[in-house]
């Protein structure tokens, strides 16, 4: 089974109640596809095992076949290709790896080579694998990444736990379109409402069933909590703000480790999820 | 016109609340929230005129004529995005507007010219022009252009901007495209950090992210007292680089309440406020010394 943690901006604890799942659900692979801010590694420490790099295409022009016709140049929308100083010029950060002035190139001076644009590590934290992506500095789009993370993973682990990237752009969706539940992590604010209705949106595009998890919750009125209960979400568990968790947190610890409490809580919102899954009693689309 | 443009590295360590703070105090004439994933300013800087709104479209997508189809399929094996699928029912192909990124080559191989590539509408641009002007968007579920959309924003509040000073610019989470499209034309960052081990690495990144810009930059640490250690190190991190720390902020449960009612934290007296102001004083002497907030 693969769930995948949501929420509409960074910072609501999506990489806090990921880990812990992970952790609790004794077998399960955790994935981290926030490739521009991957934190999970941080909680779950994991001794890494292997390296994986990620590559795309990028164009290369044999500047011996080319005879300056500048259908390339013509061609690529994003603007990637000049020709300058007589010769064709790729700006790769911006190429978007189409294929497409290959294609158009009449003299067949465009071939392709590959270019590295992150690496994905794969390791273990005691019964957790662990995969994390990780997009460079300065490369335009982790989809790449995503897309090869998530590949093959409902066969390799039972439960895989797919902690994604923040908001609801196109990496979201690539990491989410083939899970069988989504958790969308919500803070207690009229911020954090707006941003839980925006991936709720997201999910019932998708027709995924899913979930909230309330977090950081005060004893004041929770906006969040509101919304859920106007639009019928189901609230798969609430985890108050404490000091001590926030500490705990913060130091990279995962609270189910060293708090039975917490331990009982995630697991409990496990078997919630279990259940939902396999009886079909959930909030859908 | 100066810019001063909030950054956190993520989301959601109260870069919005500290922003929309900054901007009550300043009395700034001119601000934007280029988070056109998920605008949030709006809820507390409340306007009383109705946006001008305007459609935003990046670039075209593909669209595939069904009748002129002939189920060759080479637009579908050559697009590189996995945009493209076959509709048994319909007997054409189907472009997915989500996966498809205009990059025109499915246009390119049909042999029956059954392709082509039109505008469509990604979000919208919203204009609030009263005695303040406010520049903000919202970019449709799934699109991938936000860097586009992000240059818009502040192109927008710049338009309308002549006769003040300085602008206030709430930026967009992450380090990626829309984040360098915040940061490019701006003459301070104020970033805001978290006191954890995740809230430290995201620190790095975006300081390095600025650095390349060679922007001034300032740091402060928000919800500090969760972890006095590591706000202990921000501090050291900020002047080992050479970076103005302008200030703590506590965690503060009363922020949660003044945020709920849609106000900003320094409309009323509270400890996290107070700190704002601090914060907004540090800012103010740094650029005295050199422009003027
Ligand atoms: S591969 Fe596509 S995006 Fe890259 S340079 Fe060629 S046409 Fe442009
Ligand atoms: S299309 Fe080919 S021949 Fe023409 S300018 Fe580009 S690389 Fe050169
Ligand atoms: S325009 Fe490019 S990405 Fe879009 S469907 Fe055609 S080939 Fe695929
Ligand atoms: S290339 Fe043209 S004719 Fe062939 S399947 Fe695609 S749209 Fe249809």
């Amino acid at each position: 089974m693969k769930i995948a943690l949501l929420s509409g901006k960074g910072g609501t604890g999506k990489t806090f109640v990921s880990v812990n799942m992970a952790f609790v659900a004794e077998k399960a692979m955790y994935i981290d596809c926030d490739v521009e801010e991957p934190n999970g590694h941080l909680f779950l420490k994991p001794q890494i095992e292997a390296v994986e790099e990620v590559k795309v295409a990028m164009p290369k022009i044999d500047h011996e076949k080319c005879t300056g016709c500048r259908k390339c140049v013509e061609f690529c929308r994003f603007n990637a290709l000049a020709y300058v100083n007589n010769a064709v010029k790729v700006f790769e950060d911006v190429c978007h790896s189409c294929g497409g002035c290959m294609l158009v190139c009449p003299e067949n001076a465009i071939v392709e080579k590959d270019k590295t644009i992150g690496k994905i590590e794969k390791g273990r934290s005691g019964e957790v694998s662990v995969k994390t992506g990780i997009l460079n500095m300065g490369e335009a789009s982790g989809v790449p990444i995503v897309k090869q993370l998530i590949e093959n993973v409902s066969i390799e682990e039972a439960l895989s736990i797919i902690d994604a990237p923040p908001g609801s752009a196109c990496i979201v969706m690539e990491a989410i379109k083939d899970v069988d539940y989504c958790v969308l992590v919500a803070e207690p604010t009229i911020f954090g409402t707006q941003n839980l209705s925006m991936v709720h949106e997201l999910v019932k595009l998708f027709d995924i069933p899913y979930g909230v998890v309330l977090n950081k919750c005060l004893d004041d009125e929770n906006p969040a909590e509101k919304y859920c209960e106007e639009n019928e979400i189901h609230v798969i568990g609430k985890v108050m703000y404490s000091h001590d968790l926030a500490l705990l947190s913060s130091q990279g610890e995962i609270v189910s480790r060293v708090d039975s409490s917490y331990y009982a809580k995630f697991k409990t919102m496990l078997e919630r999820i279990f259940e939902e899954v396999h009886h079909g009693t959930t909030s859908r689309a | 016109m100066g810019q001063l443009l909030v950054l956190s590295g993520k989301g959601g360590t109260g870069k919005t609340t500290v922003a929309s703070a900054l901007i009550q105090l300043s009395k700034v004439k001119h601000f934007a929230d280029c988070d056109v994933d998920a605008p949030n300013l709006d809820l507390v800087m409340h306007q009383t005129v109705d946006p001008i709104i305007t459609d935003y479209s990046g670039l075209p997508k593909a669209f595939i004529h069904e009748e002129q189809c002939i189920e060759c399929g080479q637009c579908q094996s050559q697009c590189r995005f996995d945009a493209i699928s076959h509709d048994q029912v319909k007997k054409t192909y189907v472009v997915d507007l989500n996966a498809c990124e205009g990059c025109g080559v499915c246009e390119l191989v049909c042999p029956v010219g059954a392709v082509h590539l039109e505008p469509i509408v990604d979000g919208h641009l919203q204009l609030y022009k009263s005695e303040r002007v406010f520049s903000t968007a919202q970019l449709k579920m799934g699109s991938g252009t936000s860097g586009m959309l992000v240059t818009k924003v502040k192109r927008q509040m710049l338009e309308h901007g002549v006769e003040s000073e300085w602008a206030i610019i709430d930026g967009s989470p992450g380090i990626g495209c829309p984040v360098i499209a915040s940061i490019s034309g701006v003459d301070y960052v104020l970033i805001v950090a978290e006191p954890s081990l995740s809230g430290i690495s995201d620190m790095e990144r975006i300081v390095t992210t600025a650095s390349r810009f060679g922007v001034k930059t300032f740091i402060c640490v928000n919800k500090f007292d969760v972890n006095i250690e590591y706000t202990d190190k921000i501090e050291a991190y900020a002047k080992a680089k050479g970076l103005d720390f302008v200030g703590r902020i506590p965690y503060d449960s009363q922020a949660v309440k003044v945020i709920n009612q849609g106000k900003t934290i320094v409309e009323i007296d509270c400890a996290s406020g107070r700190a704002v102001q601090g914060i907004y004083e540090n800012i103010k002497k740094v650029i005295d010394n050199g422009g003027n907030l």
